[in-house]
């Protein structure tokens, strides 16, 4: 008698499997959705359980935690930024401290005749038939042309005109300038307003006059141009005892 | 035998669909399934002593699936939530434990 609804387990389960009814159809259904939820709640349990069971207090504190975190971070890219644009406007005063003083680096050597130079201005030939023109007329001549605004003022296409440039004879009697013998014809370029250069050089007891006139017998064209070149170069020497008298001032 | 391939056919649709349930309802999933195991092996049981009824098992398994998600409902109202699935956790597990005991018994008279 005990093992009778025993046996009659196994057997009825035998038979089950045999002979399916209206009852396991509807247990098949309940396991499908059974299944079914038991695989969503392993995914659900799976996929996000770091929060969902975290206490309230541990997820204020989390909360907490980064929005220090994050006030820090803004702080410190607040801080990087301000470096940034620090260090752009000090690379932008750098380089318009640089540019200026290659412009006037430029300028200064036209002025000193380490540069070659072109530009609008004239060329003043002198023919001098008997050699009569002195030291004197010549520096006249370029004392004239400088009044007349000339910036820059060649000799011979070989003699580069500057400050220091010195005038004068060797022993036998040549001209001499910066040391070069004058050829004759002697021809002057210089760069500057044409128009002023030539009125310059023109005016009733200027210089064309004299050399004109009868002591010198010489003649003088001038030809104004809108593109003079001037190609030679006055050669530094270092100074051997001049020295800036303060340091240079650094570009900023 | 139709009831297995019932189960493997919603495992296999589970894993392939990837269904969702609404927000509200994932804290009361696991206790269902809990207490649908009960039902389950309770079923079970019924068959192999001969009493199994078809609208018996049916109308058990939605009433502890409702009875039981419907009381950790009401423990997360009044902030005993996570106590009474522990509760209803423990008494399923051991009505699971007392059916198992009876098929075991019923199949292997042991």
């Amino acid at each position: 008698m005990p093992d009778q609804p025993a046996a009659s387990g196994a057997r009825r389960l035998w038979s089950a499997f045999l002979h399916p009814g209206r009852g396991q159809l509807v247990a098949a259904v309940i396991l499908f959705v059974v299944g079914m939820a038991g695989v969503m709640q392993i995914r659900i349990n799976a996929s996000d359980d770091t929060y969902t069971t975290a206490r309230r207090e541990d997820l204020i504190s989390l909360l907490d935690g980064l929005g220090a975190e994050s006030r820090r971070l803004e702080g410190e890219i607040g801080e990087l930024e301000r470096t940034r644009a620090g260090l752009q406007s000090g690379a932008d005063s750098r380089r318009l401290a640089r540019e200026n003083a290659e412009k006037r680096r430029e300028e200064v050597s036209i002025l000193a005749g380490t540069a070659q130079a072109e530009g609008p201005g004239i060329r003043m030939r002198i023919s001098d038939p008997n050699y009569r023109v002195s030291y004197g007329v010549l520096l006249d001549a370029i004392g004239e042309l400088r009044d007349a605004g000339a910036e820059v003022i060649e000799l011979n296409d070989t003699v580069r005109v500057v400050a220091s440039t010195w005038f004068g004879t060797d022993a036998s009697g040549d001209l001499l300038v910066d040391g070069e013998r004058v050829t004759r014809p002697i021809t002057i370029e210089a760069i500057g307003d044409s128009h002023s250069l030539e009125e310059g050089a023109r005016f009733r007891g200027g210089i064309v006059s004299e050399i004109e006139g009868p002591k010198i017998g010489g003649q003088v064209s001038i030809e104004p141009l809108a593109r003079v070149v001037v190609e030679s170069l006055h050669v530094i020497a270092d100074n051997q005892y001049a020295r800036p008298a303060s340091a240079a001032p650094t570009p900023r | 035998m139709i009831p297995l391939l019932g189960l493997i056919a919603g495992i296999v649709l589970g894993l392939v669909l990837e269904p969702t349930i609404p927000q509200a309802l994932q804290p009361y999933l696991p206790i269902a399934i809990v207490a649908a195991m009960d039902a389950l092996f309770g079923a079970f049981r019924a068959y192999l002593e001969g009493t199994f009824t078809d609208r018996v098992f049916v109308v058990s398994f939605v009433s502890n699936v409702l009875i039981a998600a419907s009381i950790v409902y009401v423990g997360d109202q009044i902030g005993v939530g996570s106590q009474l699935s522990t509760g209803v956790v423990v008494v399923l597990g051991i009505r699971i434990f007392t059916n198992a005991a009876a098929i075991r018994r019923a199949l292997l008279h042991a």
